[in-house]
């Protein structure tokens, strides 16, 4: 399957870095994940996450840190159920108490971080775990291609459901819930997809710059956009050209994947900024 | 204050809510008759959007709040509810047809939306002479605009009870009465049961059948003349508010003087 799609990308892209698999596999991996990213970011910043997606990823430090204590070789579970824990935790605590969330998650935020830095760092042992920090997206292995297209589909199949119930969540639970939606469970969902969604691209992106690939298209993409479609479409489109661009960068450049992919996301947000500065002038 | 009634659309009795230990509502009995136009007016912190979160089911209460409704032997009613604010951001990129659309369709409008729920939705805002709006970003309506597109998403599918909550900010004395206007057409042509929560006791007062006071229970009920002229209003809304409700009146008397008076 994966020696497929390498011949097609291969017969497609005439390019010195495609005949290296470590790239072929990147560019799949980032292909999947980028608009997977780009459509949640779109109600992360509609619903006002972007520091609950933030802390979700910061997590991570400590789901590790279980993990190497627990005695487990791949800490990737232990990731997902420390952030999924905490994406259920707040969002029932925020529906419980109606309560300012971003004292709550800036309490959490601290704690994720700390505890994963002080048990990881047991006996000076932290640099072999900075991996996670900033990621390496160049490591990806066949599995990890499937185990993402997977999430990809999942994603696709819960915005189909999914997407109208999370827009009027967002704009006023009573009234969502006069029309017959369960709040906290979408809510819930909604949560833990994204916990999981940011948890299994960690190794790719890195813990330090995750939020932003989340977050970044998603803005972008509200400067030019006057309607939902647009919005989506636009996110995935920035999000796309964006990890592209910076995957192909970073092997001339020689830098580190993630954080160049983030970098070209942040010059899309500013140059639609500007457009939209210049519009506003312009009417 | 239970009267009798016998074509009971909604039937709140003994009602209480608390949000830990505040007593925000106690001993609310009402009564809703199909095709009614209920006024709830009271002071700041009376309790009247619970009154309506209560309705919902959306909040834990004691008491019972029991609906019958034609056609529906058990069942709940369809409840079409007009929210007082809409969390957005100005710069929101979601559209009048994005938000009706997404209420009254399944299928993901940040897909596309479809002819056949353009059309839907284009009926939808003519039922408030509002189709002009539909592309529009929510953030760029007026506060009486949104308003009259949350009451085009409440009444589709046409609703058994319609709640309305007074909006929080952007709407003007016109705009609120035009909106009284609006939803009293609606409850004529359509023969829907309202229950609409204001403060503006001066506008609402001609198109209510009855008018009830709230504040935590419900202090006095009846036809809005009669609780309009009722003392205990004075009492629960403070000679200010009272005031400000007469300015209507005063305003009149201003212009028949065709000079102006010392207050």
């Amino acid at each position: 399957m994966i020696e497929i799609l390498h011949k097609i990308i291969e017969s497609i892209l005439p390019f010195a870095w495609v005949k290296y698999d470590f790239m072929k596999n990147a560019l799949l991996a980032v292909v999947l994940v980028t608009p997977v990213f780009a459509i949640i970011g779109t109600m992360v910043i509609n619903k006002h996450m972007a520091f609950f997606s933030d802390v979700l990823g910061h997590s991570a430090l400590t789901g590790v840190a279980i993990g190497v204590i627990l005695g487990f070789n791949d800490p990737t579970l232990p990731m997902i159920a420390l952030a999924v824990f905490i994406a259920i935790a707040v969002t029932c605590f925020k529906a419980a108490t109606n309560a300012a969330s971003d004292t709550v998650l800036g309490v959490f935020f601290a704690i994720v971080v700390s505890l994963g830095v002080v048990l990881l760092s047991r006996g000076g042992g932290f640099a072999r775990y900075t991996a996670y920090l900033i990621g390496d997206i160049l490591s990806v292995t066949p599995n990890q291609i499937f185990v993402l297209a997977t999430i990809a589909l999942c994603v696709f199949l819960y915005w189909i459901i999914f997407a109208n119930r999370l827009t009027l969540v967002s704009v006023n639970s009573s009234l969502a819930a006069s029309r017959g939606i369960n709040v906290l469970l979408i809510e819930i969902s909604f949560a833990v997809l994204t916990a999981v969604v940011v948890i299994l691209s960690i190794r790719l992106v890195g813990v330090l710059i995750i939020n932003s690939l989340l977050i970044l298209p998603a803005a972008a993409s509200r400067n030019i956009s006057r309607d939902l479609q647009s919005y989506t479409i636009w996110a995935v489109i920035i999000s796309l050209l964006s990890g592209v661009a910076g995957l192909v960068a970073s092997y001339y450049w020689g830098t580190a994947s993630g954080a160049t992919i983030v970098l070209f996301a942040a010059l899309f947000y500013c140059l639609t900024a500007l457009f939209r500065m210049i519009r506003v002038r312009l009417n | 204050m239970a009267e009798k009634c016998e074509h009971c659309c909604t039937r709140i009795e003994g009602l209480g809510v608390n949000f830990g230990s505040a007593v925000i509502l106690k001993n609310v009995d009402l009564h809703v008759n199909c095709g009614e136009l209920i006024a709830v007016v009271g002071p700041n912190g009376a309790g009247k959007t619970t009154l309506l979160r209560a309705i919902l089911g959306e909040i834990p209460y004691k008491g019972s709040i029991k609906f019958q409704v034609k056609g529906k032997p058990d069942g709940h009613p369809r409840i079409g509810y007009v929210p007082q604010k809409l969390n957005y951001d100005i710069d929101s990129p979601i559209s009048v047809s994005d938000l009706i659309g997404s209420a009254i369709s399944d299928a993901p409008v940040c897909m596309g939306i479809k002819m056949s729920l353009k059309e839907r939705i284009r009926a939808s805002l003519a039922g408030v002479s509002a189709e002009r709006l539909s592309d529009k970003r929510i953030g760029e309506l007026s506060g009486g605009e949104l308003q009259r597109v949350l009451l085009a998403m409440a009444m589709t599918p046409e609703p058994d009870l319609l709640l309305l909550d007074e909006p929080m900010s952007g709407v003007d004395a016109k705009g609120l009465s035009l909106f009284y206007e609006l939803a009293s057409s609606l409850r004529r042509a359509k023969d829907v049961t309202i229950l609409l929560v204001t403060h503006d006791l001066i506008g609402v007062a001609p198109h209510a059948d009855r008018m009830v006071l709230l504040n935590n229970s419900i202090i006095a009920s009846g036809r809005p003349k009669e609780v309009l002229s009722d003392d205990r209003l004075v009492k629960e809304l403070g000679p200010s508010l009272w005031n400000i409700s007469k300015l209507p009146e005063f305003m009149d008397d201003l212009s028949a003087d065709g000079k102006g008076r010392e207050q």
